[in-house]
């Protein structure tokens, strides 16, 4: 190969320390003008922290960058700007109150102390044609959804001249056709000589959207292939080192009574705008419900009035056959209900306190933790224990703080404790959003064994696999209302994602079965 | 070679405990190169702050009598603090205890039988620290004002307040001129039991004793700790995060009010100019360098106290400005917040040759 094309960039022996750990050990990458390079590997596998040496936020303690041949020294985004290196990170690093060509603009030296606006608008409208990515320059970041801020995060690194653009898991948070239309646009500009690198744990989308994929496990290399040479079960086992089951072995649901029911429940958003208009929601015992939609169009409210965190304005929900409606936190999870929230760090752990602290602050209520009005430590410790070993929590000691536990470890430690206090409502916000394939197994598989004993689960993703695997029943959401309502196993992503469009189930079903083109999963 | 810092894979028990030592040796070399500006040794300085303040039993006793106001109220900031709820408001809830205190041995008395003033006294004055200190938590919970400004605020109401009574409609008539009410009955005082030192230090420690415990062994300690490292979850955990504020708060400001008690009813025996020696903002000091544990600050408090005395006595001695005690305890401030890095973070020494290192910002991510 490489003797009839130079790549555009290479990193040689790159190796990257963290306190404890090896985030990259001399990690080797081509990348070649006019090329999708597909980094895939499991959460920790380092294919951040390569990109982030790469875009000049971390510096490299072994190893060499050259661009077009020439070696090269990266210390700021700036430096990785000037050598027309641009990355969109997974976290959108764009000023809310400020319009698309305001950000777009920002922070740029070129920009005169009153910049021209209305010449930047042009230009950016240039661009946007050009590649497809439609934008208003005028409108604010606030005001867009997740899918169009993302667009304005490529079009700013085009308009700042990047040869080669770095996605940092960009379909994360797009509907499968938002992620056909980014797949559009990537092959537009890899079709000018434009090259890109897209972070994934998802195979599916090597095969899509890469010309070459390679592979990082554990902060190495492990392979690097042609992607039309390689297919998805070749690839899971390439990054996990072993086969992945895709399906969670699990038997049919048996649903029994309403456990939970929303009854035209209407919500606001932390802005004051309608989130929920009257949605309609029923868990019963033995099932898990699962919530799709793109993320923003209500989930969070969703599970926030459920647990009692947000104001209901209008409607009812009742848990366990009790009107439970605007109730305190407290007497929700003592009406049975157990929340995973979706942020765990900021609402499901306090890092700063043990993990064992952790594990009972739920269980510091009940007696056997507390007796006679004092808690008692080395029953804490006793139950932290217990859980640590049946969740198979990887943690240094139980006295650990829980902010030096990985993400999964953090999970597990959220979910050993909601699990452990559940008392027949399972409520699970993105559960295995950014954990790695042995994590989420373990997530998912708790998930099914509280609906076998007897619990109602309803399960909140953005993850299609995930909602198709492991929940009997797919309710979809838009603009704060149920689209439809599909058995799992009959639901197909094609069909989910029209729905999650804001299409209603009876449409849907009509034009899918016009148009006749399944995706797949 | 190089020095970076690097994380720690587990917060150090041995940082905390050092860190303040370590904190107070550094301050000592600080002021001891101020000493020398003045011209003084400041070996000698520090030898006779020490023997002003522990080195016979009466310099002791005014050593406990300073350090039992900075028990109750640096007990009382430690409370809000563990919240992270920023009670810089203790001189005013000292202060205003005060007041309460004299309004009650001064105005009650002669309706209430003798045996019950001084428990009135108390009560009353506990409860008027607590209100000062429950304006800002209200605030707070109900409208999300910043309980910084307020605290510090209400101080200066609290102490012009009294100041316009002991001025002004309480002034003794028969004080030649002197800025105080008159003394209180004798059943309002708070008996002392060596020098001027006071039963107040007894109660201090009790309390201190049972808010160790209160924090560290109860499921109200525990939704403390809960709320000040991380409000949100705590919420989602079913936890009343304003009522547990407000609670902590109306203790906190109970036992500043308390100091305030103690200072009229066993000291001044009237409500007069000079009631607090900024025992409120000290107090901070005593929180922080006790690391939020209520037992460590009881020690913190004599030490604290030992400062303020010995600074006295370097004046009187040796004719050094007295401030030069308030000096240390401040510098103490300074090398404390620096050092406290040292519970997370470690010192690395790396070899540049080979590798270029940059502190990480970050935990590893994939």
């Amino acid at each position: 190969m490489e003797t009839e094309k130079k790549p555009i960039l290479e990193m040689r022996g790159i190796t990257k320390r963290f306190p404890g750990v090896v985030a990259n050990d001399h990690v080797d990458l081509e990348l070649f003008s006019g090329e999708v390079l597909a980094l895939l590997g499991e959460n920790g596998a380092g294919k951040s922290s390569l990109m982030n040496v790469l875009a000049g936020l971390y510096r490299p303690d072994e190893g060499a960058i050259f661009i077009r041949g020439e070696k090269v020294q990266i210390d700021s985004p700036r430096d990785a700007m000037s050598l027309g290196i641009g990355m969109v990170h997974q976290n959108f690093m764009l000023v809310d109150t400020m319009t698309v060509a305001e950000n777009i603009v920002l922070g740029l030296k070129s920009i005169k102390p009153i910049p021209d606006m209305r010449k930047i608008s042009a230009r950016i409208r240039e661009i946007s044609e050009h590649y497809n990515l439609q934008v208003d320059p005028g409108a604010y970041i606030w005001q867009l959804s997740v899918g169009e801020q993302q667009r304005v995060e490529i079009l700013k690194q085009i308009y700042r001249g990047a040869e080669i653009l770095i996605l940092d898991e960009p379909t994360a948070v797009l509907t499968p056709q938002e992620a056909e239309e980014l797949n559009k646009i990537l092959h537009q500009m890899t079709g000018e000589g434009k090259s890109a690198i897209f972070i994934t744990h998802k195979m599916e989308e090597v095969i899509d959207f890469s010309d070459w994929v390679r592979v990082l496990q554990l902060g190495k290399l492990v392979t690097v292939k042609r992607t039309s040479e390689t297919n998805p079960q070749e690839l899971a086992r390439l990054m996990v080192g072993r086969d992945v089951l895709f399906r969670i072995d699990k038997t049919p649901a048996e649903p029994k009574e309403v456990i939970l029911e929303l009854e035209d429940v209407e919500a606001n958003d932390e802005k004051g705008l309608p989130a929920l208009r009257g949605l309609n929601l029923r868990v019963r015992r033995g099932e898990i419900v699962g919530i799709a939609g793109v993320a923003g169009n209500g989930q969070r409210e969703l599970t926030e009035v459920i647990t009692g965190l947000h104001k209901v304005l209008g409607g009812r929900i009742q848990i366990n056959g009790k009107d439970m409606t605007n109730s305190s936190p407290l007497s929700i999870i003592r009406a049975g209900v157990s929340h995973i929230p979706s942020d765990r760090i900021a609402m499901g752990v306090v890092g700063d306190m043990s993990v064992a602290n952790n594990l009972v602050m739920k269980g510091y209520r009940r007696t056997p933790i507390t007796h006679s009005g004092l808690l008692d430590p080395r029953r804490i410790l006793e139950f932290a224990r217990k859980m640590i070993d049946v969740f198979k929590i990887s943690t240094p000691t139980p006295g650990t703080h829980v902010k030096f536990l990985s993400g999964g470890n953090i999970q597990k430690t959220i979910l050993a404790r909601e699990i452990d206090s559940c008392g027949g409502v399972l409520i699970a916000a993105y559960p295995s959003r950014g954990l790695d394939v042995g994590a989420t197994e373990a997530v998912r598989k708790e998930m099914v064994k509280q609906r076998d004993r007897g619990s109602g689960v309803l399960l909140v993703s953005e993850d299609l696999d995930e909602l198709l695997s492991v929940a009997d029943k797919i309710v979809v959401m838009f603009e704060g209302q149920v689209m439809g309502e599909l058995d799992s196993s009959e639901a197909d992503v094609g069909m989910l994602g029209l729905m999650m469009a804001g299409v209603h189930k009876e449409k849907a079903e009509k034009e899918y079965s016009g148009s006749n083109h399944a995706t797949g999963v | 070679m190089q020095l970076v810092f690097e994380k720690r894979k587990s917060v150090s028990r041995r940082a905390i405990v050092l860190v303040p030592i370590l904190s107070f040796l550094v301050s000592l070399i600080l002021t001891g190169f101020l000493l020398l500006i003045f011209n003084a040794n400041p070996f000698r300085t520090f030898a006779a702050m020490f023997v002003g303040a522990f080195g016979s039993w009466s310099n002791f006793t005014e050593t406990l009598v300073k350090a039992i106001p900075l028990m109750f109220t640096g007990l009382g900031v430690t409370i809000a603090f563990k919240l992270r709820f920023w009670n810089i408001g203790a001189e005013g809830q000292l202060t205003f205890g005060g007041v309460a205190a004299a309004w009650v041995a001064l105005f009650w008395s002669p309706f209430l039988p003798d045996w019950s003033l001084l428990p009135m006294v108390m009560l009353v004055g506990m409860m008027a620290g607590a209100a000062w200190a429950g304006i800002p938590a209200l605030l707070k919970t109900q409208l999300n004002v910043d309980e910084t400004l307020v605290t510090l605020m209400l101080n200066y109401v609290a102490i012009l307040f009294a100041e316009g009574l002991y001025y002004g409609a309480w002034r003794d008539p028969e004080g030649y001129g002197f800025p105080g009410t008159k003394q209180f009955p004798e059943a309002a005082w708070l008996p002392r039991f060596a020098g001027r030192a006071h039963v107040g230090l007894f109660i201090a420690i009790g309390i201190g004793l049972v808010l160790w415990v209160a924090m560290n062994r109860t499921k109200w300690g525990f939704e403390l700790n809960m709320i000040g490292k991380n409000k949100k979850a705590a919420r989602c955990l079913g936890v009343n995060v304003k009522r547990n504020i407000v609670v902590a708060l109306l203790i906190s400001g109970a036992l500043s009010g308390l100091a305030g008690v103690s200072e009229v009813t066993a000291i001044s025996h009237r409500l007069q100019q000079g009631l607090s020696m900024g025992y409120g903002y000290t107090a901070i000091i005593v929180a922080w360098l006790s690391q939020l544990n209520p037992i460590a600050g009881l020690f913190v408090a004599v030490l604290m106290a030992g400062l303020l005395v010995g600074g006295d006595q370097v004046q009187m001695m040796m004719g050094l400005p007295a401030a030069m005690g308030l000096v240390l305890q401040g510098m103490i401030l300074f090398p404390m917040l620096a050092g406290s890095l040292f519970t997370e973070y470690r010192i690395k020494r790396i070899n540049p040759k080979n590798s270029r290192v940059l502190p990480s910002e970050g935990e590893v991510s994939s």
